[in-house]
């Protein structure tokens, strides 16, 4: 008798999946990653590749250990990995990778209970942890299109340092000729990708905007000698802002879930950005601001929640 | 609100056509919210004629459940119900000649002079149920414990693939009309709006053209105008908070009901209904039923009677391309899946849409990633997937705070979630659960 299946409603579903979404951020990665290579050289491309596999094969073991179905293609993993070699300088010792790929699986990701449940951004929680353990390596950077490894301060350091900045151009900032991490570099690139997340409907104009629209703020009433002269400009085309913006910072699983509670968080990020590159102790500050904002998210959300329907 | 794909080509073009009558009619006795007709008026063996009253109860809140074939009783029973397991159900079998009870049109005069009371007791009679799927008792609907000033004429039929609403707008347009202007004497409103979705033009065609007409339309008597509102096709237009929300830009307080703040909205199948029980005296035993799905090889918006079991209409509108996996009674999207295809129709009964094994589709379920999805689109300004995981833990407390006993299971999050979470089901469960804190 019971021949048909049965289900709670509804009947239909869209067809969509957490695979695609985290597939589809990958993709948007491509541009900044070629960039990355093209500016950096070959090496760029093993951080990357050894960032991705070590957190592959993390989660997988995790997974493993912990008797939990092994989810290791959802995208969500390689995401990880590619999100930590995009914050590396392009020549590092081999294991600077691999410990980092693992901590912010093992650490960021996992200990949490896997996707969708972690506090903070794995990506960027492995970052802080390759700052704090081993500063130099990571604050090391590789001169742009240089075959002998040459080592060059990112713009930031150098602002922060004093002046010298005759030679880079905005045009140089917008399209990587400058020191930096592997995929911070190049904004053309990041802003071809983000365009095509935009496209498909995976980000709202929420974060990136407000986090963008309060650094660039705060930096111009700051960032200079009398107030209000800060260059703003140069602060948005600099560091991991544009990377940060709309890759990290926009991740679901750690930022707010309405818009209202999108802006305060991107402009909380946007703050803390600014104060730590003008008056912080290194010269970036994307990383530990979307960190502390990650922090704040369970209570932007409980603040922020969506008006009910008759309310 | 979302957009879905409608998949109303099948039938939206296809006339309402005359089912074939069953063999068996199954007539369960509660097809309305309230009190299930505990009175049963016939005993086995008595010959039953169609139209002929079965069923009552002691209650206040109820329909009465009338034949819809004329034939034998065979017995009362438990039987296959749409919207329970089972329950008690009266069984008659088809004596094939349909002889219905004395029927006859009432005179035009005789309706002009009815009062509100009079009309309530002849819808009452009839046995009339909200017909959109909700089967709440018409009568007490109609007499609403504060006066109000709205009446809304719900023709957005905004499930997919349902077309049975959307065929009668327009075939029995001036029935819908006649029905409209009975319910609104009723209630004494003044303003009456017919709200349909932007993809049925033919029927917002129709309608514009009578109410045209209406002031000169002398012959009914009752002097009522109203207008038709165009809605966007989106999913759940026709949800009577929503509704009332994109007609009235108001919203119903938190808790309440539509009249508290003077509406009272129906679906166009009760108007044709009422259309029915008043000008020709006929009871509630037949509706417009959506018989559709991609295995059906002729696919139809048929008038059913009640109680006819839903195997006999797939094989009305077969033969079958494929076998059927799933069977849902109402839309796909809060329709009810049902195991077996003895279940019959009753008065709520809006449409039956198969499902094949492909389109069935169930995914595993996944880790809420926090995406929003259903956040972005709750018609009821929820946080769906907060209710989720506090429902998955049993935080009850936690549930209702975040507002669960505010949803109408419309069920637009668990469509949109990419981690396929059965989000509306878990909310269920809460609702359940937060009511007894």
């Amino acid at each position: 008798m019971d021949k048909f299946i049965v289900t709670s409603s509804p009947h239909l579903h869209k067809k969509e999946s957490v695979r695609r979404i985290m597939w589809t951020v990958n993709m948007s990665l491509l541009p900044a990653a070629v960039a990355g290579v093209f500016i950096f050289g070959a090496g760029a491309a093993w951080i990357m590749a050894l960032c991705i596999l070590s957190a592959i094969i993390s989660e997988a073991v995790l997974q493993k250990l912990t008797h939990r179905k092994i989810s290791v293609l959802d995208g969500s993993a390689f995401l990880t990995g590619l999100l930590l070699a995009f914050n590396l300088p392009a020549r590092v010792p081999f294991w600077i990778p691999i410990a980092g790929s693992f901590f912010a699986i093992a650490i960021g990701k996992q200990v949490f209970g896997g996707l969708g449940q972690n506090i903070f951004n794995p990506a960027l929680a492995g970052r802080a942890f390759l700052t704090a353990s081993w500063p130099k390596y990571v604050t090391t950077f590789t001169a742009p299109f240089s075959c002998d490894a040459t080592t060059c301060a990112t713009p930031l350091t150098l602002l922060k340092e004093g002046p010298g900045l005759d030679h880079l151009s905005y045009m140089d900032l917008f399209l990587g000729k400058k020191g930096g991490c592997i995929g911070e570099v190049c904004i053309l690139a990041l802003l071809i990708g983000a365009a095509y997340l935009f496209y498909k409907k995976y980000i709202t104009w929420h974060i990136p905007l407000s986090y963008i629209a309060a650094t660039a703020l705060v930096i111009w009433i700051f960032g200079g000698k009398p107030l209000f002269s800060g260059d703003w400009f140069f602060h948005i085309l600099s560091g991991g802002l544009i990377l940060g913006a709309f890759f990290m910072a926009t991740d679901y699983v750690t930022s707010p879930l309405t818009g209202k509670g999108q802006i305060i968080f991107g402009a909380g990020c946007g703050l803390l950005t600014a104060v730590l590159r003008i008056w912080g102790g290194s010269a970036e500050g994307v990383s530990y601001a979307i960190l502390m904002m990650n922090a704040a998210t369970p209570v932007i959300d409980r603040f922020t929640a969506n008006r009910v329907y008759g309310s | 609100m979302v957009k879905l794909a409608e998949h109303k080509s099948r039938t939206e073009h296809n006339a309402i056509e005359t089912a074939r009558l069953p063999d068996k009619a199954y007539i369960p006795l509660n097809q309305h919210i309230g009190k299930i007709c505990n009175k049963v008026e016939v005993n086995p063996g008595d010959t039953v004629l169609r139209g002929q009253r079965l069923a009552g109860s002691d209650g206040n809140v109820f329909a009465p459940v009338h034949a819809s074939i004329s034939g034998k009783v065979a017995g009362i029973q438990n039987w296959f119900h749409p919207l329970m397991g089972k329950s008690r159900a009266i069984v008659i079998e088809n004596d094939g000649n349909d002889t219905p009870v004395p029927m006859s049109l009432r005179p035009q005069a005789e309706i002009n002079a009815l009062t509100p009371d009079q009309i309530r007791a002849i819808i009452f009679e009839a046995g009339i149920v909200g017909m959109g799927g909700a089967s709440f008792p018409t009568h007490i609907k109609l007499n609403p414990p504060k006066p109000v000033d709205t009446l809304i004429i719900n023709g957005c039929e905004c499930e997919p693939y349902l077309t049975g609403d959307y065929r009668l707008m327009v075939e029995r347009t001036k029935e819908i009309i006649l029905g409209m202007k009975l319910v609104a004497k009723c209630l004494g409103v003044k303003n009456i709006y017919i709200a349909v979705e932007d993809n049925k033009p033919e029927a917002i065609k129709a309608f514009e053209i009578l109410s045209g007409a209406v002031p000169a339309d002398k012959q009914s008597g009752a002097d009522t105008q109203y207008s038709v509102r165009t809605l966007k096709s989106l999913y759940p237009q026709g949800g009577e908070k929503q509704l009332i929300k994109n007609v009235l830009g108001k919203e119903i307080p938190r808790g309440r009901l539509p009249f508290d703040t003077g509406v009272v909205v129906q679906n166009v199948a009760t108007f044709f209904a009422v259309y029915e029980a008043v000008y020709k005296m006929k009871p509630l035993y037949e509706r417009v039923v959506t018989v559709t799905g991609s295995c059906l090889s002729n696919p139809q918006n048929l008038l059913v009677r009640i109680g006819t079991p839903i195997k006999q209409l797939v094989e009305f509108c077969g033969p079958l391309k494929n076998p059927p996996a799933k069977i849902i009674f109402g839309g796909p999207m809060m329709g009810i899946a049902k195991s077996s295809d003895l279940v019959p129709v009753i008065k709520s009964t809006t449409g039956i849409v198969l499902f094949t094994k492909e389109e069935t589709g169930i995914k595993e379920e996944e880790f809420c990633i926090r995406c929003g999805a259903c956040v972005k689109e709750c018609p009821a300004g929820l946080m769906p997937c907060l209710i989720n995981t506090a429902s998955e833990k049993g935080f009850w407390a936690h549930a209702k705070a975040n507002g669960c006993l505010d949803c109408i299971e419309c069920g637009i999050c668990s469509y949109v979630c990419p981690a396929n979470r059965r989000i509306v089901q878990s909310i269920r469960r809460a609702k359940m659960e937060a009511m007894k804190l």
